[in-house]
């Protein structure tokens, strides 16, 4: 089962949430495999003692324009619908500029001159862990300055469901766009975070709007109970959404997580309460796949 | 020698406009034949590569340079590679004050 | 004067503090450039608002009366934005990037090239000034273009209504969003918080936005969670020769003066945190 954690907005305790509740998995004796697709910020790797396995590169298409081929008709410029060809016939210039260009390899598709060449480059990579009892970890990461992070993403969870275990747990990327709905999308339930304030409340409702115009099934953690106000409750009650846990706030528990340590092997209460979540969650998950 | 001036409207009398990639208008000054032409710029609502798309229109009317409010940095080095040498001007100027100042 | 707070990840606070500096400005251009998840305009809700679509790109659709099968589209789709559902070839609009190669390919002329206009901007009055926000529609990349249109209107309703200052609510991670944002702003801000993930983001944060600016200010949020992460986040920014200009304690006044739809400012103006906020405040304004 692909599990997601996410949260419509960062900050609310969505790694908070994963890097427990993997932990949590493996001590209650399932099989399950953390993966970090929050691909622009991946952290949640940060919480444990981990050896690097092995990279995998991701790559994207790119164009190679031959100017010695090229006969200057303008064709692949006019195909690029993101300005990537800079194109000066006057003065004879033409030119990739590779921080425009998708990759969508029009300009390839559209030039008769056989001036374009296909080539590739790297965006970004999928990291391989394992820590001392051989668990294993993913991560993907968005190379710095590259702005395509959905084929990372879709990359790193090819290579998790490509491993085998009964658990996968996302750590998805925040907020409510494409990168959300990718990690989504590949998964069989979804995990919400949220906090009881109007901020995390409005977060939220966009989150469930998305989720819903995509037909997914979901539960809701509110972390940091006690602050904010019931709003959020009164909400998740007239849609009907389930609650899966509440966390309190507390002082110790943002103490952990600052050092980068896992409140679940530290407060024995929040042990239980995350064996409580493990549990409602695979039964949540199994009840509708 | 041609220059091309980042304009909000389409006279003599308007601003000039602060954008280089998004400007509303181009102002393509001839210093020979002291004439002015202006001309929309198509790529004022572009989705992405603004700037890049605006080097090359300027470009192909072949001008050797540019006045505008702001050159990115994406944009200087596209600039020196078409020979086009960048002047800012951030005062609210208009494009004839800037003209009368090309032709000191 | 244009500021911009900005926090790398989400969640340090950085939209809380940046309301109490909007309380204080008195009378400013609000501006929520964290489009995927605005929500200034919840403590500071606009009156008289005027909505408008935006368009933030296009999406393929195929007529299915006109494909013929030949699963052209499918083969030069970059993007596996193609897939065959009960043996028809279909568009997931939410792969689909809009390049059009399969519109312009198309043997049958089936596809189309539709206008994606769910995403809207808002723009209205509130009790310090004006605000103006944007919301994508759900499934929409933030290409930083987005952000350009919000910003481009900021700055004309400043000129506009002789409001000299826009503070900028910045969106999350350091991508093109951040760079549209940063870009041309003079000061930016940016709101961390002492944990190690929050350290791993500042120098991140901070690498990126050196690269095309000077005025970097740092704002160290609820300090006292771990005094040893402060201290380090203080040596960094002593290296990088960027100045802190405030430290705030944790205190739940902050989330309580939300629920209330206030700043913190507004809520206790003579608390600690709304003191140190002004002492940021004035270091940040008058430097
Ligand atoms: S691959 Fe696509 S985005 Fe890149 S230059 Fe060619 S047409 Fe433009
Ligand atoms: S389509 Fe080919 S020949 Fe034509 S301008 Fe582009 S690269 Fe040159």
């Amino acid at each position: 089962m692909n599990i997601a954690i996410a949260s419509g907005k960062g900050g609310t305790g969505k790694t908070f949430v994963s890097t427990n509740l993997f932990k949590t998995f493996q001590s209650l004796g399932h099989s399950a495999l953390l993966v970090d697709c929050d691909v622009e910020c991946p952290n949640s790797l940060l919480f444990f003692d981990l050896k690097k396995l092995s990279d995998t590169i991701v790559k994207e298409y790119r164009p190679i324009i031959d100017t010695n081929k090229c006969v200057y008709c303008g064709l692949c410029y006019e195909y690029c619908e993101y300005n990537a060809i800079f194109y000066v016939p006057e003065l004879k210039q033409i030119k990739l500029l590779d921080n425009l260009c998708h990759g969508c390899k029009a300009c390839t598709v559209a030039c008769k001159h056989g001036a374009i060449e296909n080539s590739s480059t790297e965006i970004g990579q999928v990291s391989f862990f394992v820590d001392s009892e051989k668990h294993i970890f993913l991560e993907g990461r968005l190379k710095e300055g590259k702005i395509a992070s959905i084929p990372i993403i879709k990359s790193t969870i090819k290579e998790a469901l490509s491993l085998s275990s009964d658990f996968v747990l996302i750590d998805s990327s925040p907020g409510t766009s494409c990168p959300f709905i990718q990690t989504a999308v590949r998964s069989d339930y979804i995990v919400l975070v949220t906090e009881p304030t109007p901020f995390g409340l409005s977060d939220l409702k966009q989150a469930v709007e998305t989720l819903d115009s995509i037909n997914k099934n979901y539960g809701v953690i509110i972390n940091r109970s006690g602050i904010g106000n019931i709003e959020v409750y009164d909400y998740l009650e007239k849609n009907k959404i389930p609650i899966i846990a509440e966390i309190p706030f507390s002082k110790e528990i943002a103490r952990y997580y600052s050092e980068g340590k896992l409140a679940v092997s530290y407060l024995s209460e929040i042990k239980e309460l995350f064996e409580e979540i493990s549990n409602k969650i695979i039964k949540n998950g199994n009840s509708i796949s | 020698m041609k220059v091309a001036i980042t304009s909000r409207e389409n006279s003599i009398d308007s601003i000039i406009d602060s954008r280089f990639g998004r400007c509303a208008y181009f102002a393509i000054y001839d210093t020979e034949t002291k004439e002015t032409e202006f001309v929309k710029n198509p790529n004022k609502e572009a989705n992405e590569g603004a700037g890049p798309a605006s080097v090359k229109f300027i470009a192909s009317y072949r001008v050797e340079k540019a006045v505008s409010g702001e050159f990115g940095f994406k944009i200087k080095s596209l600039m020196n590679e078409v020979n086009i040498q960048m002047i800012v001007i951030q005062e609210e100027k208009t494009i004839k004050e800037i003209v009368d100042l090309l032709n000191k | 004067m244009e500021i911009a707070f900005l926090s790398g990840k989400g969640g340090t606070g950085k939209s809380s503090i940046c309301s109490a500096f909007i309380s204080l400005a008195k009378n400013v251009i609000a501006v929520d450039c964290d489009v995927d998840a605005a929500n200034l305009y919840l403590i500071f809700p606009p009156e008289n608002t005027i909505e408008t679509s935006y368009i933030s790109g296009k999406n393929a659709i195929i007529h299915q009366d006109k494909c013929i099968e030949c699963g052209l589209c499918k083969e030069l789709c970059q993007f596996d934005a193609i897939n065959i559902i009960e043996g028809k070839f279909e568009i997931d609009p939410v792969s689909c990037d809009g390049c059009a190669l399969c519109f312009r390919q198309c043997p049958s002329e089936a596809i189309e090239m539709i206008d994606s206009d769910n995403s809207k901007l808002f723009f209205g009055d509130f009790r310090n000034g004006s605000i103006i926000y944007g919301r994508l529609s759900p499934g929409e990349e933030n290409s930083g273009k987005f952000i350009n249109v919000v910003r481009t209107l900021a700055k004309e309703k400043s000129k506009e209504l002789g409001i000299e200052n826009i503070i900028i609510d910045g969106p999350p991670g350091i991508g093109c969003p951040f760079m549209s944002t940063i870009t041309g702003v003079d000061k930016v801000i940016i709101v961390t918080e002492p944990s190690m993930s929050g350290l791993f983001d500042l120098k991140r944060t901070i690498d990126v936005a050196k690269s095309i600016m000077q005025e970097i200010y740092v704002i160290i949020n609820k300090y006292d969670l771990n005094l040893e992460v402060t201290n380090q986040i203080k040596e960094y920014c002593l290296e990088m020769n960027i100045k802190i200009v405030a430290c705030l304690p944790f205190d739940k006044e902050i989330v309580d003066a939300m629920i209330n739809s206030k700043t913190i400012i507004e809520y206790n103006y003579d608390s600690d945190i709304s003191k140190r906020i002004k002492e940021a405040y004035q270091i940040v304004f008058k430097s």
